[in-house]
This record gives structure tokens, C-alpha cells and sequence, in this order.
């Protein structure tokens, strides 16, 4: 059931990023449990190249359900340094646990300060009523 | 915003059954449908290994009777109606002057001058108009019946045997291709050997104040209830056309691979413009094609050297990206290689041949 851990940051487009304090430079993304929940079961990853450079609040992948395609926003700016590859053979990891094994990207993030205009959970959760 | 477009939809008479069952709801043709209940994936592959029960109440239905009938239909529909049995029951396409497809249906016959004739939700005011406005001259009653029928698919290859038990004394589902009325949990229905699945299975339309008690007992004698999203993938592998998507009034039924059901001799509206196109062969025709590698392609998406995808979706059966484009004539055969443009992305594809999932591979 819905689930929006207090260790996350929150996009308000449904996505989350996860700041390691001992690497606090690269942030680890991927789509909140009701993205996942609205999108149904995800059937298709296509994940960013390594190198790639995303901006807050832009696409910088695809996820697809058997009936729709979405967006996946980046809640920060920065370039990717890793994709989580075992998505491409097991997308439906995204359902199945949104926060751990269901990761998508990681980035080196270019502004901390972005982390600012990020919800904590309770203000991403009160804004999905 | 969603309550108040939802007050604006119509629902069917099994709503408050497809909310009970934790349906995700959405509007479709102007009606409230449920889009999936348990996922989409589970369900197809219930219709495909057991059986599925659809909620198609949206469609529409036509009564054609009086002497004139079958002369009537004869005009306006591209099959042969004549040589539809008592009983019996036949597909085919509703076509403008110029061949443009105004609808595709399949037509019961009920009596010896009474046809059923149903019609997709989207279409159904404007078919209706179409009948009508051709029916002078014919000694024909046309009724409009949409308000007096509900509808359910049960398909599946499970589907007659769960459904022979809820039948009355004595009584047999329907071959493929025949109607018949039979009683169904008690229930009086036109049971008809049809579907849209590729599966074996029937439609059954009752009066929508007894949906509800078929309903149950079908979902109690074990079948699974499946949404319009599986509808959609499971018609996809089959390679049946979706109206909106593959089908079109700027577009005739050969170029549609739909040649099969028109019968120009009948001499139906649009049959010259149709036999036009057989003659000389038509520039464009929807092929069924896979994709090579990763990706799934959708509705709208450019074949690259001309053509476009008309509908595409990820197949639960093949688990690989599917679908149906429109194609030039000279890349229209199987094995032919195909590059689709997928939101900027070059997915190389298959032209396959028909259909695309076949149960025994």
C-alpha cells in the first residue's frame, strides 16, 4: 500500500531522490509508489546513457505500462553516473519496490541547492489528496 | 475535475459491481469503464490459459426488421447479408460512397426479417443517423436498442465449459458464428458464438436489469473479470481491428486487409469505390508487425520511410512490443523489415502475418 519514506526527497511529479550523507554529491532516483500504482504494471524501462546530463523537473527516461508511456522527471540536475540495468529484464521491480530494488538512475548532482524546492514525504503526501 | 466529468459519462448496469471489485475506472466513448481490476497482464493471460468476462455494455446495438430487411442491409453493409442463416451471424463494414470505413459490425439474424446489428460506442449515434438517412425506399423499421442491452464477453478456452452449467434444462451455448436465445443464470439472453479475443468464448446480451445475476454467476462459476485494457492487448495479438485506431473514414476497407467481407456484387454504398481499389490495389495496407528489439510502439508513431502505427502496445502473450501500421503496399508482406520512430528513437520491426499470437505458437 502507499508508501512514502522520510528519508526521500519528493518531486511533485511523482518522483523521488535518495542524497547518501556519506556521498552527498550523488543522488539516487526513481518514481514514487503512487506513480507506479497510477501507471499500473511497468512492462518497459528505457533508461538515459551513462554521461548523460538531466535538469530538475525535466524528462530523462521513459517508463511505459502495457497501456501508456510516462515521463520520468528528474527531481535534481546533474549528469548520470549509473542506470540500473537489471530494470531492463525485470521492469516490473519498479512496482514491486519503488524505493530499493526498483531504483533507476544515479547523478552527480551540479546544484545542491535544488534540494530546497524538494517535499519532505508528509508535504508530498498531503499533496497527492 | 474527475467528479465532475464522471457526472457527464453513462455507466453501465454492472458499475457498482466493477467498483466492488477494485476496477480502475475510466472514461471511454463517453461511458465510465473499467480500464483493468486486477492488472492487466493477469487478466489477459486469464482470457488466454482460462477465462475472461468483459463488461461491454458501451456497445451499441440496432434493430433492422420488416420485409425490406434484408434488402436494406444488403445496401448499406459490405457483406452478403443474404447468405447470413436464421440465426447466424456476420462481420462487416459500413462504408461511405467513397469506401471510407464509418464503422465495422457484426449482424445477428434473430428472425426470418429481424437483425441485430451491433455497433461501436463511439459510432453508435452516427451509425444510427447513417441507417436511417439510407433506409427510404426499403420497408424497414430501424429501433435503436442501445438502452435495452447489456453486454458481456466471456472468452476464454474454459469459457463454455464454466458457462454450461448456469444454462437452462436441455439447453447449448451457441456455435462460432450463430445466436441463439438461451437462459443464463436464470437470466432470458441472445447468446452469441463471437467475440473479440481470438479465443473461444460467446457474447451474451440480456436486459440490463438482469446483468447484474449473469454477472455474478459467471464470476462465481470461476471466470476472471478483465478490463478494456486486456480487451486491447488480446484483440491486438489477434489482429483485430480497433475503430479509431486502424479503421477510419479516410480509409477503405481493402487497404485494411478487411477485402474478405466486402462483397461488391451486393452492390452496397461504396462498393464501386471499394472494387475501385481492389482493381488497381491500394498504395497503403495495415500490416501486424513486431519489434525486433526492446521498446514498445503506440498509436501515432511514424514508420520510417512512410506509413504510421495505428495501434501498438506491449503483448502480454509475446512479451515483446507489437502492433498494426499502416504501410506502403510494397513493404505490406511478411518478413519485410520495418524502422518505426518511437518518440525519437529507430525501433527496428517485423511485418508479420496474421495473427500475431496463434495458440499453438
Amino acid at each position: 500500500m502507499a508508501d512514502y519514506p522520510k528519508d526521500l526527497l519528493y518531486h511533485p511529479e511523482h518522483d523521488w531522490a535518495r542524497l547518501d550523507p556519506a556521498h552527498p554529491d550523488v543522488a539516487t532516483l526513481g518514481i514514487t509508489w503512487y506513480a507506479q500504482d497510477s501507471l499500473g504494471e511497468v512492462v518497459f524501462f528505457d533508461p538515459p546513457a551513462v554521461g548523460t546530463q538531466v535538469r530538475q523537473g525535466e524528462g530523462y527516461a521513459e517508463v511505459e505500462s502495457v497501456k501508456a508511456v510516462s515521463d520520468v522527471i528528474a527531481p535534481l540536475s546533474g549528469e548520470i553516473v549509473e542506470v540500473n540495468d537489471a530494470l531492463g529484464d525485470a521492469p516490473e521491480k519498479i512496482n514491486e519496490d519503488p524505493y530499493g530494488d526498483g531504483w533507476m538512475v544515479k547523478v552527480r548532482c551540479s546544484d545542491p541547492s535544488e534540494c530546497d524546492a524538494l517535499l519532505d514525504a508528509d508535504a508530498y503526501a498531503a499533496q497527492l489528496d | 475535475m474527475v467528479a465532475a466529468a464522471s457526472e457527464t459519462l453513462r455507466r453501465t448496469a454492472l458499475f457498482d459491481r466493477h467498483v466492488a471489485a477494485g476496477a480502475r475506472l475510466v472514461p471511454f466513448a463517453g461511458w465510465e469503464m473499467p480500464v483493468q481490476y486486477a492488472g492487466v497482464r493477469e487478466e489477459h493471460l486469464a482470457v488466454r490459459g482460462h477465462a475472461g468476462v468483459f463488461d461491454v455494455s458501451h456497445m451499441g446495438e440496432v434493430e433492422t426488421r420488416g420485409p425490406g430487411a434484408e434488402a436494406f442491409l444488403q445496401r448499406v453493409l459490405s457483406n452478403d447479408v443474404s447468405k447470413i442463416p436464421l440465426g447466424g451471424a456476420q462481420y462487416s463494414v459500413l462504408c461511405r460512397e467513397d469506401g471510407g470505413v464509418l464503422d465495422d459490425l457484426f449482424t445477428y439474424r434473430l428472425g426470418e426479417n429481424r437483425y441485430l446489428t451491433v455497433t461501436n460506442a463511439a459510432n453508435h449515434a452516427k451509425d444510427l443517423a447513417w441507417l436511417r438517412a439510407h433506409a427510404g425506399g426499403f420497408d424497414v423499421e430501424l429501433a435503436d436498442r442501445l438502452d435495452d442491452f447489456a453486454m458481456l464477453a466471456v472468452q476464454g478456452p474454459d469459457a463454455r465449459a464454466l458457462l454450461a452449467p448456469l444454462l437452462g434444462d436441455g439447453e447449448e451455448l451457441p456455435a462460432r458464428f450463430r445466436s441463439v436465445e438461451l437462459h443464463v443464470a436464470g437470466v432470458t439472453a441472445l447468446v452469441c458464438g463471437t467475440g473479440y479475443t481470438g479465443e473461444d468464448g460467446v457474447e451474451i446480451l440480456c436486459a440490463p436489469a438482469d446483468a447484474g445475476a449473469v454477472w455474478d454467476a459467471v464470476v462465481a462459476a470461476g471466470v476472471v473479470p478483465a478490463g478494456l485494457a486486456a480487451r486491447d492487448t488480446l484483440r491486438l495479438e489477434a489482429c483485430f481491428h480497433l475503430y479509431g485506431n486502424d479503421l477510419m473514414e479516410s480509409r477503405g476497407p481493402i487497404e485494411a486487409g478487411l477485402g474478405w467481407c466486402c462483397k461488391e456484387a451486393t452492390g452496397f454504398i461504396g462498393a464501386d469505390a471499394v472494387a475501385a481499389v481492389r482493381a488497381a490495389g491500394p498504395a497503403e495496407q495495415l500490416v501486424p508487425f513486431a519489434l525486433i528489439g526492446p521498446g514498445i510502439p503506440r498509436q501515432g508513431n511514424p514508420v520510417l520511410g512512410g506509413g504510421v502505427v495505428t495501434s501498438g502496445t506491449f503483448s502480454p502473450s509475446l512479451e515483446q512490443g507489437i502492433g498494426m501500421a499502416y504501410v506502403p503496399t510494397e513493404r505490406a508482406t511478411a518478413g519485410a523489415q520495418l524502422d518505426i520512430d518511437v518518440r525519437g528513437k529507430h525501433r527496428p520491426a517485423v511485418v508479420k502475418d496474421k495473427p500475431l499470437y496463434r495458440k499453438d505458437g
